[in-house]
């Protein structure tokens, strides 16, 4: 009997309540693309899930893992960026996941094979799609060639740009102004850029008291927890940030530190921070996986996050299409990243995906070094219409920023770093 | 008349199954375990905090335990900064199965 018609077998015999089948999951091969808090996740829990049977092999460039959840904090300075790395030796050490430190150039589903840019391709029975997001850099006149440069930053992966940006905010004199723009929702961490502007107020406020934060934002109003963040803003930097809204940026220009909007006046500023519109990395894209939102995001069925254009393939975090209010963020591609590994093991030894998933979300924002709001979520899939709902009468936001809270966001982040990499 | 080759592996392999079935007996089912997954970003992997962790760890913890305090976090008894806006998204029956999960976890 070959592997698929023992698993055809199996599935055959489905067991009620879900007991996985030793037998059928052995030598099954799994590989995760993109070592961040989905894919890190996945391969973690695909091993224990199915008593690491499945054999897993995790893609990934990075030597370390660095969160982008408290990297703005980096921004402020309050934190280094070696306080948010954590090796992804643990994962070999602990779960006998093989880290292969490579780019995925491609994906080809029918042959179901990855190719790596060493040279070297991996077979899979089912892959995992944690690709992330990329930064449309043409939406923005101008800023391919700014950032190219290195003279106008994202810092929206947190790493060597995130130094650069706070190297950037060290040299401007006191009295000048910092620019943030903010694409139209969707994009990855709604609740980031307004703690940004926080983190870099908080800097200001100490060092450089007459300079500005100028947060343009593409959106009405702004997208996570818009009253908490502007009573921070009005109480704690009434004199340093200014909120202006329907702000959409068309173009930039470095050497006059320009900023053009579609209807708005420019804006000048000596340290520009331009967020370009995102959409599913170019891997996912170029695999013909965002077949959703004019090819911007990767459809997938939530109950399995498996892609809706491919079988065996599961895309999961930033660059999927998301049910109404599911937030891309750490917390959620963490959870994305569990069903997609219970429904891995289940279709691996040949039982029927968990008819249930649930999902929840925590994010924390940090208004400056130690004051901290949330806002939180719990997500339920309902069959009948294929889709995540929040589950109602659950979740909510902080009444007001916090040391206590600031202490569960410190302990939050060390737990789902542990959670996906220990 | 003789057993036909074919119902005899038929057989072999149900008894395999089943007996496997069986040893599986009182172990957390798949879908349990995925929904305990929900509550490791905050309470540890399979519910083992970590070392001086300001949120409990929830392995080993007893089943009435954890369904007396999902209670209250719900009734608004206990005061919580988030734990009140979570347990609301989870179910008497869902919240009797990860209590039952986690008190089975070695600390």
């Amino acid at each position: 009997m070959d592997r698929r018609t023992f698993l055809q077998a199996g599935a055959a015999l489905a067991l009620a309540g879900g007991s996985p089948s030793a037998q059928a999951m052995r030598g099954a091969k799994v590989v995760v693309i993109g070592g961040g808090y989905g894919g890190a996740t996945a391969a973690k829990y695909i091993r224990l899930l199915s008593d690491h049977k499945i054999d897993v092999t995790l893609v990934e460039p990075d030597k370390e893992f660095i969160s982008c959840p408290l990297s703005n904090l980096v921004l402020g300075g309050s934190r280094t960026l070696a306080n948010l790395s954590r090796p992804y030796t643990t994962l070999t050490k602990h779960h006998g996941i093989t880290v292969a430190r490579d780019y995925a150039v491609s994906v080809d589903p029918v042959a179901r094979i990855v190719k790596l840019a060493g040279g070297s391709t991996l077979a899979y029975d089912k892959l995992v799609l944690s690709p992330g997001i990329d930064m449309n850099y043409a939406s923005i006149e101008g800023l391919s060639q700014a950032q190219q440069q290195g003279k106008i930053l994202q810092a929206w992966k947190a790493g060597p740009e995130t130094l650069a940006l706070r190297k950037q905010l060290e040299a401007m004199p006191d009295g000048g102004v910092y620019a943030l723009t903010i694409p139209e929702a969707p994009f990855r961490c709604p609740p980031g850029p307004y703690e940004r502007a926080c983190q870099v107020a908080w800097y200001f406020k100490r060092f450089k008291p007459k300079s500005k934060v100028l947060v343009l934002d593409a959106n009405q109003d702004v997208v996570s927890k818009p009253a908490l963040f502007k009573k921070a803003w009005a109480e704690q930097y009434p004199d340093i940030i200014e909120y202006r809204n329907q702000h959409k940026a068309i173009a930039v220009s470095a050497a006059e530190g320009l900023l053009k909007f579609d209807v708005q006046s420019d804006v000048k500023a000596d340290v520009i921070n331009a967020l370009p519109s995102m959409s599913a990395n170019k891997l996912a894209t170029q695999s013909g996986l965002a077949n959703m939102a004019n090819g911007r995001w990767c459809g997938v069925n939530y109950q399995t996050f498996e892609s809706s254009v491919a079988k065996d393939i599961f895309v999961i975090g930033d660059a999927i299409q998301v049910a109404q209010l599911m937030p891309k963020s750490g917390h959620m591609a963490n959870n994305h990243a569990k069903v997609a590994a219970a429904a891995i093991v289940a279709q691996l030894s040949g039982i029927e995906p968990n008819p249930q998933p649930m999902l929840t979300n925590t994010c924390y924002s940090f208004i400056d070094d130690r004051n901290v709001v949330h806002v939180a979520s719990v997500h339920e899939y309902v069959a009948g219409e294929q889709t995540y709902k929040v589950v109602q009468g659950a979740g909510g936001l902080s009444a007001a920023p916090t040391e206590l809270e600031g202490s569960y966001a410190n302990h939050w982040a060390r737990t789902i770093w542990a959670d996906m990499l220990e | 008349m003789p057993f036909p080759r074919f119902l005899t592996v038929l057989a072999l392999t149900l008894s395999a199954w089943t007996a496997q079935a069986a040893g599986n007996e009182g172990a957390p089912t798949l879908y349990t375990r995925s929904l305990a997954a929900t509550c490791a970003n905050c309470h540890g992997t399979e519910g083992r905090a970590l070392p001086d962790a300001t949120v409990p760890g929830l392995a080993g913890v007893s089943a009435e335990l954890i369904v007396e305090q999902m209670k209250a976090f719900r009734s608004g008894e206990r005061k919580a900064t988030i734990m009140h806006q979570i347990a609301k998204g989870f179910s008497d029956e869902q919240t009797r199965q990860l209590a039952e999960y986690f008190a089975s976890r070695k600390r």
